[in-house]
């Protein structure tokens, strides 16, 4: 990516860099596709992390479910997201985390988009 | 030789699998896209197509960031779904159609497009839902299908313009496959949508109704952005909408809108439709 690029607010993209940094967060996202894991994640989270070397800043993310925080580590949101469904959580509830809305005032926000 | 019947664009969050699985396509949230449908599912009696050639973006089911590509195309007899990891229903198994998916691979790699070839392959929601939403009674799968991937994952994505001239290129391939096999292409992913960042929740109502009106009017329009031009528009999945230009390629310079229909929003995400005929 061009360092002239202008940035676009609010927003980070997945890059190799980003992809790099991510890379055992989000293999452990990816191993959610299976439900044998998400049992095991949710039996032991301590041991399915470790197993997958989340570095500190991931293993704390993971711990805060704080959605900022794990795209900071490097998560890729379509990994992510398979995180946040052994939550219970959809993605207006991720939007309301990151924005600091309500999810009735997120999906306000939405609704209003149409308009 | 081969005909392309038309081509269908639409998004596919996953929440749609939900909602069919529920029932809610009368709902207040889930009419205004669902019957978005109908005129779809009238054409397509009349344009009877045997094969789809599916253009979508994987969201993690069958690649991940250890392999990683740009273009892939499915080369399998059969592609399956599978659990994407947070519970909508896994749809039946798709029959490829391994021929035209060859015939598809040769054609690109001798244009200069070097796609990985794919004998096994998940398909996920971006595939199962589309074509779902078009053969919402069938009850066996009607088409045959190839699945062509767009990496929408991993910065850096291929250019509009590279996915423009794929869908082309696509297109030359499949009107000169021997035989009379009517095929309809599809387009899946967009419209303007961002899940992630402070930036979450992004919708673009006007950059989507000009796209879309560029698709029969000046299909190359959106090929002039670069694709962090088109994220400042349309939001980090917002992108997708490179399937849309890809399978508006395959017809060729001009095209007609048979419908359309557009919805903010389902899920996190402005809901477009689109059909085109050459």
């Amino acid at each position: 990516m061009s360092a002239a690029a202008p940035e676009i607010p609010g927003t980070v993209l997945f890059d190799g860099r980003m992809a790099m940094r991510g890379y055992a967060l989000n293999k452990m996202c990816f191993s959610f596709n299976e439900a044998a894991n998400r049992t095991a994640f949710l039996a032991d989270e301590d041991a399915y992390c470790a197993a997958y070397g989340l570095t500190a800043e991931q293993r704390e993310a993971v711990r805060h479910r704080n959605v900022l925080e794990l795209l900071a580590a490097g998560g890729n949101v379509y990994y992510l997201a398979k995180f946040a469904g052994i939550l219970g959580l959809d993605v207006q509830d991720l939007g309301a985390q990151q924005t600091g809305m309500s999810k009735d005032a997120f999906k306000a926000k939405l609704q209003a988009a149409g308009r | 030789m081969a005909t392309i019947v038309g081509a269908v664009t639409t998004s596919h969050v996953p929440s749609i699998g939900g909602a069919i699985a529920r029932h809610q396509e009368e709902s207040d949230y889930w009419k205004p896209f669902f019957d978005g449908f109908d005129a779809i599912h009238a054409w397509l009696r009349e344009a009877k197509p045997d094969v789809a050639v599916v253009i979508y973006n994987d969201h993690g089911l069958n690649f991940f960031l250890d392999k990683m590509p740009t273009f892939a195309v499915g080369a399998a007899g059969e592609y399956r779904n599978a659990d994407e990891g947070w519970g909508i229903p896994v749809l039946p198994p798709f029959p490829g159609d391994p021929a035209l998916s060859w015939h598809i691979i040769e054609t690109l790699v001798g244009r200069e497009f070097d796609p990985v070839t794919c004998q096994e392959l998940l398909v996920d929601h971006a595939f199962t839902l589309p074509m779902k939403l078009l053969f919402p009674d069938a009850a066996a799968w009607p088409v045959r299908s190839v699945p062509v991937c767009i990496n929408t994952v991993q910065h850096p994505l291929p250019s509009a313009a590279r996915c423009y001239r794929l869908g082309q290129t696509i297109g030359d391939a499949i009107r000169a496959w021997p035989g009379d096999a009517r095929v309809l292409v599809v387009g899946t992913g967009g419209l303007s949508h961002q899940l992630d960042g402070k930036r979450a929740g992004h919708i673009n109502k006007e950059f989507d109704l000009k796209f879309m009106e560029s698709l029969t009017e000046d299909p190359e329009w959106a090929t002039r952005f670069t694709n962090r031009e088109l994220i400042a528009e349309v939001g980090t999945q917002g992108i997708e909408l490179l399937m849309w230009l890809a399978a508006r390629g395959t017809l060729g310079p001009r095209a007609r809108r048979v419908h359309s229909n557009y919805h903010i929003p389902i899920s996190n995400t402005a809901g477009g439709t689109m059909l085109l005929a050459a």
